[in-house]
C-alpha cells in the first residue's frame, strides 16, 4: 500500500529518482501529502486489524475449539481493538481532515505545517512500536509479548503483579506517543479552522465538514489528555514504585476506569463526528439540495461535544456506583440521543424533496443512516442502567459498538473514499466494483453484527477464547463468522478498487460530482499551495453561487 | 411522533420553499443507470426489512421456555431483580422499536419517492434551507421520549439497588480469584467454591440472598443472567447485589469482566435448593473433612506436597486460601471452576496436567509419580 501511495506522487514528479521521491515524502510538510500518508497508514493497519478479527472469529466458530491458545486469543482482541481505534480510524479521519479542511476553507496549508508532520510521524512510530511487541518477545507463534490486557487495559491487570515483562509497556508507551501526535493534530486543526479561513468565510458559512472537525479536535484535546495522564501514572506505578492503580498496595482499580472512560466515551464522538461530517457533505450533493437546518446541525454538533464529556460512567454501570450516580449517567446518556436524533432527521430532511442520485458515495451514506439509527437505538437500551446490568460485558455490547464503528463510521468513511478519491488522485473509482463492495459489505455486516446481538442476550460474555457447548451460542457464532468472511472479501474488493482505479480509472476533472464546496474548484489532484489566488466567498456553497449567478445562495442566508 | 404527522409536516414544508423555487442545470447523463440504482436501493430496503424480520424471529426462538438444557437467557428471568429488568427491557424495546419503525419508514419513503427518475428534467430541485417549526418538533418530541425513558429507568434502578434487606436474608461473601469463585457463608460457617448453593425464595416469606462481592486479585463480574444483572468484583472495593430465585434448579453463568488468561473458563453455577435441602446441604458443609484411615497414603501426599500451600481441608490443618477449599470437594459436580465434570479421570488429569483442562490456570502441574497420583486422587474422593 505504501509504495502505491508513493507511486501516486512519483507520477507527479515524473523522472524523479525513487530515492528523492521517498525523501520528499518523508520530509514533506504539505497537508495533502501528510493526509495521504495518514490514510495509507490507516488502511495498512485496517488489513492487519481485520486479520486479527478473523483469527478470533475462526476460534469462536464453534464451542471448545482450540485453534489458538487463550494467550494468543487474548492478545488478538487487545491488538484488534487498540489497532482499529488508534491506528485505523483515527489516522484515516485525521488524514481526510488534514487533506480537506484547508481546501474547504480556502487555505494554502494547515496553520502549523511542521507540527503537522511531527504529529503524523509520532502516530506512525506509535503504531510501529505497538506492533514491535509481536517480535519483541518469544516470537510470532506465541504472539511475542503483545499486550493481552484488553484495549481498556483495566487496572490491576496492567500492574507488575499481573503483567510481567513488557507487554503492557508496549501498549502504554505506543498509545502515549501516538496520543501526543493526536493532540498536535487537534491543536493544528483548531488553529487552522479559526485563523486561516478565506475572506468572506465567516464561522456561519463554513462547510459543516470544517465545523465538525473543529468540534472533533476540541474533544481530542479534552479526551486524550486524561488518557495520557493515566498512562504516565501507570508507568510511574510500573517503574517508579507508584501505587495509583496498584491494588496490591492499596491503589484504586476504579480510578483507572474513570480515567479511561473520561477518554473513552468522548473518543467515540471523536470517531463519529468526522463520520457525521462526511455524511453532511455527501448527502446534500447527491440529493441536489443544501443541508437541511445548517445552524441546527452546528448547534447539535457542539451540544454533542459538550454532553459527551458527561456520560463516561455509563461504561461503568456494573461497578457498583450508588443509585443516584447511576441515575445521573442514565439521564446524560439519554439526553445525547436528542442532538444525535436531530442530525438523523436533518439528513432525512436534506434528502426529502431532492433528486437523489445513487452513486456509490450516497449508497454508503444511506447504509450509514440505516445502521447508525439501529446503533443509536441499541445505545438507548444500553443506556438504561438496569438493562445494562444484563447486557454490559456481553456480546450484545460488542455488536452495539461494532454497529457504531463499522455500520456507522466505516460506512461513512467508505462513502468519503468514493467521494473524494477523484480529488486526491485525479481518477474516478470504479462504480461497478464500488457497488459490489457496498452490497457484499452490507450482507456481511448484517450477517455478522445483527446476529451477534443474540449470544449476548443468551449470556455470552465478551473476551472469552472459547465457550461451553449446549448454551445455544454455537449457531449464532457460526453465522457471525461466515459474515466476517463476507466482509473480509468486501474489503479486499475495496482495496483492489483503490489500486485498479488509480491506474485505470476515468479522468475525474475538477468537479466530477457537480458539488459546491471549495475543494472542487481546484484541479484534481490540487497543486502545491492549493489556490493560485485565495478565493473570496459569499455563502456556504461558493460553487453553487458560481454555477448559478442568477440565483445565488448569498441572497437567502 | 407519528409517521403521518411527520410526513405531513415535511410535505407541507416542501411546498413552502424559502424564496422562489430555483431551477438550474445538472448533467443528465446515465439517467437509465440511475433508475437501476434506485431499484437497487429499494432492494436494499427489502433486504433490510427481511434481516430485521429474521432477527426478530431468531430472538423469539431464543426466548422459548427453557428445557432441561439450561441456557442463561436474560429474557427468561427467575428472580425479582432479573424480572424487574426484563419488564424494563420490554418497555425500552417497545419504545426503541417504534422509533425504528417510524424513522426507517421515513428513510425508505424518501429513498423511493425522491430518487432521480428518467423522466426528470435536468433542473435542480427546489433549494430548501430548513424550517424552524420542523426542527422544533423533532427536538421536543425526542426530549419527551427521553424524559419518559429516564423516569422508568430511574424507578427500576431505585427498586433494585435500594431494596431493603429482610431479616430472613441469607448472607454470602463472594470472592473472585483468577480463575475461580470463593463463597463464604459468615452466618453458617460454610466455605465452598464455584458452586453457590442458595435457598429458593417464597414471595410470601422472601429469603433473598445478599452477596457481598470482593476480589482477591483482578476485576471479575458475577453474572447469572436468569437471576440478576451483573455486578463487578473489584479489588479494594466492596460491592453488593441480591437475588431471590423463585424456583429450584441449577442456574449457570460465568465471569463477565476480563480477568486474565483463563477468563473464559471462570464458570459459575448457582444451585437453588428448597429450604430443607439448603439446610441439609449447609449441615454437611459445616462438618470437618471426612477421615478415612484407608486413604492415609493419599493424605500424606496432600500434606507433604505443595497442595497444602494453596488448598484448605477442614480438620487436618490444611489452611491454604490461594485455591478452592477442598473439605467437601466431592459434594461438587464440577472441578476447575466448572471447566470439567467432577469425575475420577478428570480429577486425575487436573492434578497431573491442569493445562490439559484449563491452559493458563494458576494450578501447577504437580509432577507426581503414578502411585502418589492415584493415592492422592483416592484420598480426594473421600472428601464428601
Amino acid at each position: 500500500m505504501s509504495s502505491d501511495a508513493i507511486a501516486i506522487r512519483t507520477a507527479d514528479a515524473a523522472g524523479q529518482p525513487w530515492l528523492e521521491a521517498l525523501h520528499s515524502w518523508v520530509t514533506t510538510v504539505d497537508h495533502k501529502r501528510l493526509g495521504v500518508l495518514y490514510i495509507v497508514y490507516g488502511l495498512v493497519f485496517l488489513v492487519i486489524g481485520g486479520l486479527e478479527a478473523m483469527i478470533m472469529r475462526v476460534q469462536l466458530m464453534d464451542a471448545h475449539l482450540h485453534i489458538v491458545s487463550p494467550q494468543v486469543f487474548n492478545r488478538m482482541f487487545t491488538m484488534h481493538g487498540t489497532t482499529m481505534i488508534f491506528f485505523v480510524v483515527m489516522p484515516v479521519l485525521f488524514g481526510i481532515a488534514n487533506y480537506f479542511v484547508p481546501l474547504m476553507i480556502g487555505a494554502r496549508d494547515m496553520a502549523f505545517p511542521r507540527l503537522n508532520a511531527f504529529s503524523f510521524w509520532l502516530t506512525a512510530f506509535g503504531g510501529l512500536l505497538l506492533y514491535f511487541s509481536f517480535v519483541g518477545g518469544s516470537g510470532l507463534y506465541g504472539a511475542g509479548t503483545a499486550p493481552d490486557v484488553g484495549w481498556w487495559a483495566y487496572a490491576p491487570l496492567t500492574s507488575r503483579a499481573f503483567s510481567q515483562g513488557h507487554s503492557s509497556d508496549y501498549w502504554t508507551i505506543a498509545l502515549l506517543v501516538s496520543g501526543f501526535g493526536s493532540i498536535g493534530t487537534a491543536i493544528n486543526l483548531i488553529a487552522t479552522i479559526l485563523s486561516l479561513r478565506c475572506p468572506g468565510m465567516t464561522l456561519g458559512r463554513m462547510p459543516l465538514f470544517a465545523w465538525m472537525n473543529l468540534v472533533m479536535s476540541g474533544l481530542v484535546l479534552l479526551a486524550l489528555t486524561p488518557l495520557s495522564a493515566a498512562q504516565i501514572m501507570l508507568l510511574i506505578d510500573r517503574y517508579l514504585g507508584g501505587h495509583f492503580f496498584d491494588t496490591q498496595a492499596g491503589g484504586s482499580a476504579a480510578i483507572w476506569m474513570h480515567f479511561f472512560w473520561i477518554f473513552g466515551h468522548p473518543e467515540v464522538y471523536v470517531l463519529v463526528i468526522p463520520a457525521f461530517a462526511f455524511v453532511s457533505e455527501i448527502v446534500p450533493v447527491f440529493s441536489r439540495k443544501p443541508i437541511f437546518g445548517y445552524p441546527i446541525m452546528v448547534g447539535a454538533t457542539v451540544c454533542i461535544g459538550f454532553v459527551s464529556m458527561s456520560v463516561w460512567a455509563h461504561h461503568m454501570f456494573t461497578i457498583g456506583m450508588n443509585s443516584y450516580a447511576n441515575s445521573f449517567f442514565v439521564f446524560s446518556t439519554m439526553v445525547i440521543a436528542v442532538p444525535t436524533g436531530i442530525k438523523i432527521f436533518n439528513w432525512l430532511g436534506t434528502m426529502w424533496g431532492g433528486k437523489i442520485v445513487f452513486k456509490t458515495p450516497m449508497l454508503f451514506c444511506i447504509g450509514f443512516l440505516f445502521q447508525f439509527l439501529i446503533a443509536g437505538l441499541t445505545g438507548i437500551m444500553l443506556g438504561a442502567a438496569p438493562f445494562n446490568w444484563q447486557l454490559s460485558g456481553s456480546y450484545f455490547v460488542v455488536a452495539h459498538f461494532h454497529y457504531v464503528i463499522v455500520g456507522g463510521i466505516l460506512f461513512a468513511l467508505f462513502g468519503a473514499f468514493y467521494y473524494w478519491y477523484p480529488k486526491i488522485t485525479g481518477r474516478m473509482m470504479s462504480e461497478s466494483l464500488g457497488k459490489l463492495h457496498f452490497w457484499l459489505l452490507v450482507i456481511g455486516f448484517h450477517l455478522t453484527f445483527d446476529f451477534m446481538h443474540i449470544p449476548g442476550i443468551l449470556g455470552m460474555p465478551r473476551r472469552i477464547y472459547t465457550y461451553e457447548p449446549g448454551r445455544g451460542w454455537e449457531v449464532w457464532n457460526l453465522i457471525v463468522t461466515i459474515g466476517a468472511f463476507v466482509q473480509g472479501i468486501a474489503i479486499l474488493i475495496f482495496v483492489a478498487n483503490l489500486i485498479i482505479s488509480y491506474f485505470k480509472g476515468a479522468k475525474a476533472g475538477n468537479d466530477p460530482w457537480d458539488a459546491w464546496t471549495l475543494e472542487w474548484a481546484v484541479s484534481s489532484p490540487p497543486s502545491s499551495y492549493n489556490f493560485a489566488v485565495i478565493p473570496t466567498v459569499a455563502s456556504r456553497r461558493p460553487l453553487w453561487d458560481l454555477k448559478h449567478p442568477e440565483d445565488t445562495d448569498s441572497r437567502y442566508e | 411522533m407519528s409517521t403521518e404527522q411527520n410526513r405531513g409536516n415535511l410535505e407541507r414544508f416542501t411546498g413552502n420553499v424559502v424564496g422562489p423555487a430555483r431551477k438550474g442545470f445538472m448533467d443528465s447523463e446515465n439517467a437509465k443507470q440511475r433508475t437501476s440504482q434506485a431499484r437497487n436501493l429499494s432492494r436494499l430496503a427489502g433486504l433490510a426489512t427481511l434481516l430485521v424480520g429474521i432477527l426478530l424471529a431468531a430472538g423469539l426462538c431464543a426466548a422459548r421456555p427453557a428445557s432441561d438444557n439450561p441456557v442463561p437467557n436474560i429474557f427468561l428471568p427467575q428472580s425479582t431483580p432479573a424480572d424487574t429488568i426484563f419488564h424494563l427491557s420490554r418497555f425500552v424495546l417497545t419504545i426503541t422499536g417504534s422509533i425504528f419503525l417510524v424513522v426507517f419508514s421515513l428513510l425508505v419513503y424518501a429513498i423511493a419517492k425522491f430518487r432521480i427518475k428518467p423522466r426528470d428534467d435536468a433542473r435542480e430541485p427546489a433549494q430548501v434551507y430548513g424550517s424552524t417549526q420542523i426542527e422544533l418538533a423533532w427536538t421536543v418530541i425526542p426530549i419527551l421520549i427521553v424524559v419518559v425513558l429516564f423516569a422508568a429507568t430511574a424507578r427500576v434502578i431505585h427498586a433494585i439497588q435500594d431494596a431493603p434487606k429482610p431479616a430472613a436474608a441469607v448472607d454470602v461473601t463472594a470472592i473472585g480469584h483468577q480463575f475461580w469463585w470463593e463463597f463464604r457463608y459468615p452466618d453458617l460457617g460454610v466455605v465452598t467454591a464455584n458452586e453457590l448453593h442458595i435457598p429458593v425464595s417464597d414471595p410470601a416469606h422472601p429469603t433473598p440472598t445478599f452477596l457481598k462481592l470482593l476480589s482477591a486479585d483482578t476485576d471479575h463480574s458475577f453474572w447469572i443472567p436468569q437471576l440478576a444483572g451483573k455486578t463487578d468484583l473489584i479489588p479494594n472495593r466492596v460491592n453488593e447485589m441480591w437475588m431471590d430465585p423463585h424456583s429450584t434448579g441449577v442456574y449457570i453463568g460465568q465471569c463477565a469482566q476480563y480477568c486474565g488468561t483463563q477468563h473464559a473458563k471462570m464458570l459459575l453455577r448457582v444451585y437453588v435448593d428448597s429450604p430443607a435441602d439448603f439446610q441439609a446441604w449447609a449441615q454437611t458443609q459445616k462438618q470437618p473433612a471426612n477421615q478415612d484411615a484407608k486413604e492415609i497414603a493419599g493424605r500424606r501426599v496432600f500434606e507433604n506436597t505443595a497442595c497444602v500451600n494453596c488448598h484448605a481441608v477442614g480438620g487436618i490443618g490444611a489452611t491454604g486460601r490461594f485455591g478452592p477449599d477442598l473439605t467437601h470437594l466431592m459434594s461438587r459436580q464440577t472441578i476447575a471452576s466448572g471447566a470439567a465434570d467432577n469425575t475420577h479421570e478428570n480429577l486425575r488429569l487436573w492434578i497431573q496436567n491442569p493445562d490439559a483442562i484449563k491452559p493458563g490456570s494458576l494450578m501447577p502441574a504437580m509432577q507426581l509419580d503414578d502411585a502418589d497420583l492415584d493415592a492422592l486422587v483416592r484420598y480426594l474422593e473421600t472428601l464428601r
